[in-house]
């Protein structure tokens, strides 16, 4: 220790004086800490001090200590996403104010809605209905015209609002009855309203042998929702069985599979994730993909 | 008045009583607010235990390392908000032991993925996932279809959860094997399942038996669904 070397020993190579500290003749210099390290040192520790009262830092005993500049994330990101909805208000004002079918006149609001209803597709609808709105086995194709509940602006906006037999009470809901599983036709009454069916699939075939008794089975059963010709009901959503587009697949065993134990789809209401401009801007683009009424 | 280091490094009872001393203060500093823990982390409305068939799903998203491309934080950062919703609270992985926040994202965040897709969708998801999302770098989970969930581990699961503070009641402990079945069968009586456990959604299990698929879905359609954040009770989450 320095104070142990009160005389002052130096020693004779470096010129250095020796902190008295001797271990088998050999001696500890007392060589002092380089300037600028020893200010950098302080200099961060007053940083340190100044820091744990500006930022929230000291825990107490069941809370902490806040800081003098009240700095939380939660209140920073509060404020940027009002912010943001700030910035975004006007427009988005006006596409809530404006009829979904007048929107596509004002071209600057058109182009906003678009680019919105992109970037809200990509991340919430493509999952299912693909990147395109091209559809997958079991979740309808958004850019064909072959719509189940209505492909007006209307009717996707509410599909999207309410889902399909969601969770939401005023759910689009439509329930196909499992004419096999629940026993209310026979297994050959399916056998022949499945052949009778395929005729809706395969205009032009020829028919299979169970198409003409399958015929009175459609007409008792099927036709007072998929209609008379197989024209389907939208209102409610039944779908078409005359078109060239099937939701689970156009083979006479997924026909058969269908009316045995239907698969019943399902669409989450949206209204709880996304606010009202943005479901009308999803609208406006899906709309836009191709199939639009 | 002060001690001289000479004297603490030749007395070896007062090195090692201020060496203590010393370890001590860091300790109480960084212990003291976990001791008080109930009071620090804030209270949530809706945040509930897991039901018995999302506590197995939990398991086996433990176990499957879902959390190493899957974090589970929405972070209060403004990008984080706009693409997936609300930030996480604290108070959302209370129940979780442990937490499965996470730091990577090969595959999006799922903390609030409860109730975006159908459960038609994660079950066809989850067996091949390009079937869904063409570019998708998932693996299968196919196989999770064929594995059973055993009723008596998911109710040792339960308890243990129970025995280190999760407040599951008797009513929840004593049901464990009937709210497991309940909740894998869509046709089955959902009001005693939904009394025990709001918000729980049935599954589109086979109904006669329960596999690790039924419950992988069940928990990702509870993830961030406890919390109503339109009730203005839960308006001020701030600290």
């Amino acid at each position: 220790m320095a104070e142990n070397n009160a005389a002052g020993e130096k020693d004779s190579v470096t010129g250095r004086h020796t902190t008295g500290h001797e271990w088998d003749g050999l001696k500890e210099l007392n060589t002092p800490l380089p300037k600028w390290w020893f200010w950098t040192f302080v200099a961060t520790v007053v940083w340190g001090i100044g820091y744990a009262i500006a930022y929230p830092s000291v825990p107490w005993i069941n809370t902490y200590f806040p800081g003098v500049l009240g700095y939380s994330q939660r209140n920073v990101v509060t404020a940027e996403v009002k912010a943001l909805e700030a910035q975004r208000a006007g427009v988005m004002q006006k596409l809530k104010a404006v009829p979904l079918e007048e929107v596509k006149k004002d071209e600057a609001l058109y182009v906003v809605a678009m680019t919105a209803g992109r970037v809200t597709f990509a991340e919430n609808c493509r999952a299912c209905h693909g990147a395109g709105g091209e559809g997958r086995p079991g979740y309808p194709a958004l850019a064909g015209d072959a719509w189940i509940w209505g492909g007006k602006l209307a009717d996707i906006q509410q599909s999207i609002v309410y889902g399909i037999r969601s969770a939401h009470p005023e759910t689009r809901m439509s329930q196909m009855p499992k004419f096999g599983a629940d026993g209310i036709l026979k297994a050959e009454e399916i056998d022949q309203v499945s052949d009778y069916v395929m005729v809706f699939y395969r205009p032009g075939a020829p028919a299979l042998p169970g198409a003409a008794k399958g015929e009175t089975v459609y007409a008792e059963n099927c036709a007072v929702c998929h209609g008379d010709k197989g024209e389907g009901k939208r209102e409610l959503g039944a779908p078409a069985l005359r078109s060239s587009v099937h939701l689970y697949g156009d083979t006479r065993a997924a026909v058969r599979a269908q009316i045995v134990n239907p698969k019943q789809g399902v669409m989450p209401a949206w209204n709880a994730r996304l606010d009202e401009a943005t479901i009308r801007a999803v609208t406006l683009y899906v709309h836009g993909l191709g199939g639009g009424e | 008045m002060f001690v001289k280091h000479e004297t603490i490094e030749k007395n070896a009872v007062l090195l090692a009583v201020l060496t203590t001393l010393t370890i001590a203060i860091g300790g109480i500093v960084e212990l003291v607010p976990l001791f008080t823990i109930e009071t620090t982390v804030e209270k949530v409305e809706g945040v509930r235990p897991y039901s018995p068939l999302e506590l197995a799903g939990r398991d086996i998203y433990v176990r499957e390392g879902c959390y190493t491309c899957h974090s589970q934080q929405i972070r209060a950062l403004k990008d984080e908000v706009e693409r997936y919703g609300h930030y996480s609270l604290a108070a959302e992985s209370m129940y979780d032991r442990p937490f499965q926040w996470g730091s990577k994202r090969n595959g999006p965040d799922l903390a609030r993925v409860g109730g975006k897709y159908s459960n038609d969708w994660h079950y066809a998801h989850l067996a091949n996932p390009q079937s869904m999302v063409p570019e998708s770098l998932m693996p299968r989970y196919a196989f999770l279809a064929n594995r059973e969930v055993d009723p008596a581990r998911v109710a040792r699961h339960l308890r243990a959860n129970k025995t280190v503070g999760t407040p599951y009641t008797e009513e929840q402990v004593a049901n464990v094997a009937a709210d497991l079945a309940a909740q894998a069968d869509v046709n089955a009586e959902p009001d005693a399942l939904a009394k025990r456990y709001p918000k729980a959604v049935q599954v589109q299990g086979d109904g006669r038996r329960v596999t690790e698929m039924d419950a992988l879905v069940a928990y990702l359609q509870v993830l961030g669904t406890m919390v109503d954040f339109t009730n203005p009770a839960n308006e001020k989450l701030q600290q």
